[in-house]
């Protein structure tokens, strides 16, 4: 036990001492709940637009008045004819223009239908349609006010609500997310470097050759990880409930223990990594490309699970990252409890046993 | 095998596949003996010092360590002896006193111990000024007769060196073999492999590996002399001639 307490302290001489690297650990959870919250966003606000506006008359000036007033829309410019479109998206600031034909309103009430021409900049294709959805959406406001008290037999009226995220924000999508990457960069990446870094200057082999069990150097070389990542799990959660109003809406509890699950299946992935290679390099690139970048790609943080292609589906499923956001989802913004999220919970604790065996194995055997 | 041997090895053999790394070597070294373990690049003696330090399973073959069967007690070989590996093994980012603490601490030695243990150790290697200073600010040599003094701090019976002197001047080397011989002298038994032909001349016995094999042993005046050679390095490059296998 004794050996341990020393071989622990050790690792936190290592890790204190390279003050670069443990200001890169703390700060970039902070750096990434800050750019994720308040700088990326896939939400559409202040979008630039332009009206050509050929009718001018009461109904299309209402109309521009209601586009104007919303959150979603800043109007640019006015354009004078329809040879000024191109120019207009050219010069890369405006992503919509709103066609007007002449007599709108006249042939409105005289016909009980008129046009209106949505012109998106579609290279950014979610953004184009969210745009035009929006506009369409304000034009049928319009339309319905001015319907007014005319009977009609029939009618369907939508009423939405946004469940769990009525503000439809972005950080309660990427919350997990962030807590998901940070884990994973600091339990996966910085365990197996720190053991390959003893493999490369010729320590492990002292320590192997010593009385002390593998599986306790194993152990040892984790704990100040953990310890880390608790630390970070914290200082996101303070930082999304305070800055990012993100509410912890299930138990605290079966978060943070959760999160302690998923921090051991980091240091797992990490242990393995550091089982089947030599340099510290390699044990970086590996963390990077093999392990991070399926965290981003198919936990669902970033790019919805449901609609990928079949095979990539099932592939996503063995990403335990996966697992882990759809639990911190369920708890932390839904508030479900461990009934409803046991599965998962199994599922990632069998994968952490799982790597956990294998890896120590593995660690034994190459030392043979 | 007899128990006043400090090692004891019959063909003790290494496959890796095809590749047989140490062909059936048979050898004794005994107690408080100084054992040069010589051999070209890739003639097998540092897969045969893994083997023995427990950190490389054998193929096939018997060998007692400290008086402990490999295969059986591993455990107890472990506690009696020390490694000091080729690559220099002190923690760089660790002062040269948390450095002795960490080495003593795994190798279960009380906190007292510890203590008494760096200040002799600090003032055998005239370290006491340096004792806080992190161990990369020391100079390669002293880094060396450091990592040698960590490796006896559980005062083994055996100590195995794996070229312990490589890249140090020759001023240094010689300092270096004074502690062996104090190491030596003490009953401690050391097992030590090198590349420096004059380094092969202090030691009581020496063995030479050629491509797996044990070509020559004996003392360096009985090897001088068989071979009818001037110098160790004579002795040594006759042998080494005959080997087959590419490094």
């Amino acid at each position: 036990m004794k050996q341990f307490l020393f071989f622990i302290q050790k690792e936190f001489y290592h890790l204190l001492r390279d003050k670069r690297t443990l200001f890169i650990l703390f700060g970039m959870p902070v750096v990434q709940i800050v750019i994720f919250g308040f700088a990326l966003t896939n939400e559409v606000k202040n979008s630039r637009i332009a009206i050509l506006d050929q009718s001018k008359d009461e109904a299309t000036a209402s109309i521009i008045q209601q586009l104007e007033a919303s959150q979603y829309f800043d109007i640019e410019k006015n354009l004078q004819s329809e040879a000024d479109i191109e120019p207009a998206f050219r010069e890369g600031k405006i992503k919509l223009v709103v066609v007007f034909p002449s007599q709108f309103q006249s042939t409105l009430l005289h016909t009980n239908s008129s046009p209106i021409q949505l012109i998106a900049d579609a290279t950014d294709p979610n953004v184009a349609n969210t745009l035009t959805n929006y506009a369409s959406a304000i034009i049928l406001d319009y339309q319905n006010n001015i319907r007014g008290n005319q009977d009609f037999p029939y009618t369907i009226q939508t009423e939405m609500r946004m469940l769990y995220n009525p503000q439809m924000k972005g950080s309660y999508n990427f919350v997990p997310g962030v807590m998901a990457m940070v884990l994973m960069l600091v339990c996966a990446m910085m365990t197996s470097i720190s053991i390959v870094r003893e493999k490369e200057i010729g320590t492990m082999e002292v320590i192997l050759v010593s009385p002390m069990v593998p599986l306790r150097v194993v152990i040892a070389k984790m704990v100040p990880y953990l310890l880390l990542s608790m630390i970070n799990i914290g200082s996101i959660l303070v930082l999304s409930v305070f800055a990012l109003d993100v509410p912890i809406q299930g138990s605290l509890l079966l978060l943070v223990f959760e999160c302690f699950l998923f921090t051991i299946t980091s240091l797992a992935l990490g242990l393995f990594i550091s089982s089947i290679t030599n340099s510290q390099q390699t044990a970086m690139l590996i963390s990077l490309m093999g392990m991070f970048l399926p965290t981003i790609m198919f936990s669902g943080f970033m790019f919805p699970v449901e609609n990928m292609p079949l095979p990539l589906q099932v592939i996503s499923n063995i990403v335990p990252a996966k697992w882990f956001y759809y639990i911190v989802k369920a708890v932390m913004i839904k508030g479900l409890g461990f009934f409803s999220i046991w599965k998962e919970t199994l599922i990632l604790a069998g994968m952490t046993t799982m790597l956990m065996l294998i890896s120590i194995k593995k660690f034994k055997t190459r030392l043979e | 095998m007899k128990e006043n041997f400090a090692i004891s090895v019959r063909e003790l053999t290494k496959r890796f596949n095809d590749f047989t790394a140490v062909n059936a070597i048979t050898f004794d070294v005994k107690q408080g003996e100084i054992f040069g373990f010589l051999g070209a690049n890739g003639a097998g003696k540092t897969t045969a010092m893994r083997m023995l330090c427990g950190l490389s399973f054998p193929t096939s073959g018997q060998a007692m360590v400290a008086g402990y069967d490999l295969y059986q007690d591993a455990e107890k070989i472990k506690k009696s002896i020390g490694y000091m590996s080729q690559k220099f093994s002190l923690y760089e980012d660790l002062t040269i006193r948390e450095n002795i603490r960490f080495y003593g601490g795994i190798y279960g030695l009380s906190d007292h111990e510890i203590k008494t243990k760096t200040e002799t150790l600090v003032h055998q290697l005239h370290l006491e000024e340096q004792v806080n200073k992190l161990v990369k600010s020391l100079p390669l040599g002293w880094k060396q007769k450091l990592s040698f003094s960590v490796a006896m701090i559980h005062q083994p019976k055996i100590v195995f060196l794996d070229e312990p002197t490589g890249g140090v001047d020759p001023v240094t080397r010689r300092e270096f073999w004074t502690l062996i011989y104090e190491a030596a002298s003490k009953g401690t038994t050391v097992f030590v492999t090198t590349h420096y032909m004059d380094e092969a001349e202090y030691c009581d016995r020496v063995s030479i590996m050629v491509d797996g094999r044990i070509d020559a042993l004996d003392t360096p005046l009985e090897l001088k002399r068989k071979f009818n050679a001037p110098s160790m390095e004579e002795v040594f490059v006759q042998l080494a001639r005959k080997a087959k296998r590419a490094e």
